[in-house]
């Protein structure tokens, strides 16, 4: 009876152990759910922001290099926009108790000044001398500040920074902390060095939703194995067995995928079923030391288009980057640049390999095209863009308007002081449809 | 036959010593005058730093000294190509090069020490014969760029190299979206879209394949067809998604519309 007693009690005591413990082990679940909730709402809010800044520095120093105040009223409006986005996020962060005055008084000094003059009629009274010295001023500004939180934001991802860290120290302790993140915003406070850089958001490339699409394929449906055997030559894969799968009814266009894998090789192939054209390849291998120059990787690139028989593409833009050559090219159409279809070719700079080759865009925007004459000359094209603006090249060109109608445009690429801006000029009746900043290098941080 | 073998000798003496000197005297007069490429935009390297440095010494190019050629070094270099008459490419070919080195002159340590104390406080170290920036694409910062490879490991690290470029591009198509977020990070971090974000996953720090796989996407390359959405089928609570027209499977994720 005693025993009994004795076991009973003991089998209390740890179903009790076990209960606490699970319901502790809960609440411990719990705690970090919640946790990790917050932070993420946190380092939404500060990615965003730093994203906001960026955009904002861009989109000022494109109302300085636009031309007419007709596209000036737009510009404003949109810095504006931005502006108080950023704001939001700024109202969002665990900054009480962090010094982050900089930043918050540039944006309402910028967010005054576009809401002062994006609301007037600026082709009646456009902006003054002083006004645009302002403007000026503002865009110094917002380079720094943008530079500095770069900065910050590069910390936060190295270091794997916890705005989490930062609340509960607030939270937990009266004095002064040791913390990163807040000793990062306290530099964002102090001068550092600018970066010159931009974010453009470019939508040269975009594909245009409610398009008829992928109207240049052309040709009779494959067979699988045919699709097979031309993949094979493509990846210089003669013999091995590949991976075949066929699209559903969720795809743009039917297609066959075709996959290879070894030990060094990924091989990756998008193919329609019409017509046997490669959309999307990638030959995903360790790239060795690099003996070609991006140069000689052109040449590599250009075989590569004529092996596919796709004619008159010019080279757009290159980059290096880890070895790699990265190649662009769009289509030309007589002497008109046609903007939205565009290849991409990305070639290893090792022995010459195509690493990838991605015509997407080609693909879904080639088609024939009746190309008017333009009703303006190219001198008064030059004449329609801002003053201050050194023209250095200038080519007929057809893009995406805003509404996703292709235009005839002349396409100015000029220099003001250090910045380099490519600019859309109508060439029906000289509106300027787009003003870009291009900035394609930025400091490295590491 | 003592006298011819001395002869002889001195011959050859005389030869190994005029081969040598010829060997020593042909590289000094090459001394920093570019490697044999043509240097094209978007190029990195000592050859850019060298372009640059003979460009701003010759009054054309005013940026800054950081082994990227930029467009601010390609303007510079077709108003040299302008200015002397040459043909107009915008590239660092043979004449080019050749025209540099006869107009201007390359000190190498003083452009080291040059691009070390300036540009506006510029206080790195080693700049040295590397490049101090990094091309990054349109509209794009470095930052950005991380982000992105901290989704995409934490999405898709167990993933073939098409899987994760097809995530990676699956967040870039959202943000063209007008139904989502407009940048990266709303995107990234909209409450309840990708788990690795509910999780904490996305915390990790991802890989060089990641981000490998994370430029591609950038630059065009989208193997999940212009999808908006994926899920994986064994682990996918909702049925909403099912009704989605799928687009196509790629190791354990289905890519939808």
């Amino acid at each position: 009876m005693k025993y009994m007693f004795r076991w009973i009690s003991i089998a209390l005591l740890v179903i009790a152990g076990i209960g606490l413990g699970a319901w502790g082990y809960k609440e411990h679940e719990e705690k970090n759910a919640v946790l990790i909730q917050a932070e993420n709402t946190y380092q939404r809010a500060f990615h965003e922001l730093t994203y906001h800044m960026d955009l904002l520095h861009d989109k000022i120093g494109t109302a300085l290099a636009a031309s007419s105040d007709k596209r000036l009223s737009p510009e404003l409006v949109e810095i504006w926009r931005i502006t108080s986005e950023s704001l939001g996020n700024v109202g969002q962060l665990p900054l009480s108790l962090l010094p982050f005055n900089k930043t918050a008084s540039f944006l309402s000094d910028i967010g005054e000044f576009t809401y002062q003059t994006a609301a007037r009629d600026l082709e009646d009274d456009p902006l003054s001398e002083e006004e645009r010295a302002d403007l000026e001023e503002l865009y110094a500004q917002a380079e720094d500040i943008q530079g500095e939180l770069r900065n910050v934001q590069h910390a936060v991802l190295e270091d794997n920074l916890r705005w989490m860290d930062v609340q509960l120290a607030l939270a937990t302790e009266d004095e002064p902390m040791d913390n990163k993140v807040i000793d990062g915003f306290k530099t964002v406070e102090k001068k550092v060095k600018g970066y010159e850089e931009g974010n453009v958001d470019s939508s040269i490339f975009a594909i245009t939703p409610d398009k008829e699409m992928y109207q240049s394929i052309t040709g009779e449906d494959v067979a699988e194995e045919e699709a097979v055997n031309i993949a094979r030559d493509i990846f210089h894969l003669p013999d091995e067995d590949l991976t075949v799968s066929t699209t559903g009814e969720g795809s743009e266009i039917p297609m066959y995928t075709m996959t290879y894998r070894d030990d060094d090789i990924n091989a990756y192939m998008d193919m329609t079923k019409q017509g046997a054209h490669p959309v999307t390849i990638i030959m995903k291998r360790p790239v060795k030391e690099q003996n070609l120059s991006l140069h000689e990787g052109t040449l590599e690139a250009e075989e590569y288009l004529k092996s596919f028989d796709i004619d008159d593409m010019t080279l757009f833009q290159s980059s290096e980057h880890n070895g790699i050559g990265m190649y662009s090219y769009i289509f030309q159409d007589g002497d008109v640049r046609i903007l939205s279809d565009a290849i991409q070719i990305k070639v290893a700079l090792d022995n010459g390999d195509i690493l990838g080759f991605s015509g997407r865009n080609f693909y879904s925007n080639h088609h024939d095209r009746d190309i008017p004459q333009p009703e303006i000359t190219e001198e008064e094209a030059v004449d329609l863009v801002n003053e201050n603006l050194t023209v250095n090249e200038i080519h007929l060109a057809i893009i995406d308007d805003d509404f996703g109608d292709e235009v005839l445009v002349y396409e100015i690429l000029g220099s003001l002081d250090e910045d380099t801006y490519r600019i859309f000029i109508n060439a029906d009746n000289g509106d300027e449809e787009k003003v870009e900043k291009l900035s394609s290098v930025e400091a490295n941080f590491s | 036959m003592h006298v011819k073998k001395r002869k002889f000798l001195q011959i050859i003496c005389l030869t190994i010593v005029s081969t040598c000197l010829i060997f020593i005297a042909v590289p000094h007069q090459q001394v920093h005058a570019f490697s044999p490429q043509i240097i094209q935009k978007g190029a990195i390297g000592e050859d850019v730093i060298e372009l640059q440095a003979r460009l701003q010494y010759i009054g054309f190019y005013n940026g800054k000294i950081d082994g990227v050629f930029g467009w601010g070094t390609y303007w510079a270099l077709r108003n040299f190509q302008s200015e002397f008459g040459m043909e107009i490419d915008g590239l660092g070919g043979q004449k080019t090069k050749e025209k540099l080195a006869q107009v201007t002159k390359y000190d190498q340590e003083g452009i080291q020490n040059e691009t070390n104390a300036g540009g506006e406080g510029n206080k790195e170290e080693n700049v040295a014969t590397e490049p101090t920036s990094t091309n990054v694409p349109q509209g794009y910062s470095q930052n950005d760029i991380q982000l992105l490879a901290n989704a995409v490991y934490g999405e898709a690290r167990g993933e073939s190299y098409e899987g994760q470029v097809a995530v990676a591009a699956v967040i870039l198509n959202r943000v063209q979206s007008a139904t989502f977020p407009n940048t990266v990070a709303g995107v990234v971090f909209e409450p309840r879209a990708f788990t690795a974000v509910a999780d904490g996953q996305i915390y990790l720090t991802p890989n060089e394949t990641a981000k490998e796989a994370v430029l591609d996407a950038i630059n065009g390359w989208d193997p999940s067809g212009n999808a908006l959405y994926y899920f994986n089928p064994e682990t996918a609570t909702s049925s909403w998604i099912w009704s989605r027209p799928q687009i196509k499977q790629i190791g354990k994720h289905i890519f939808c519309k």
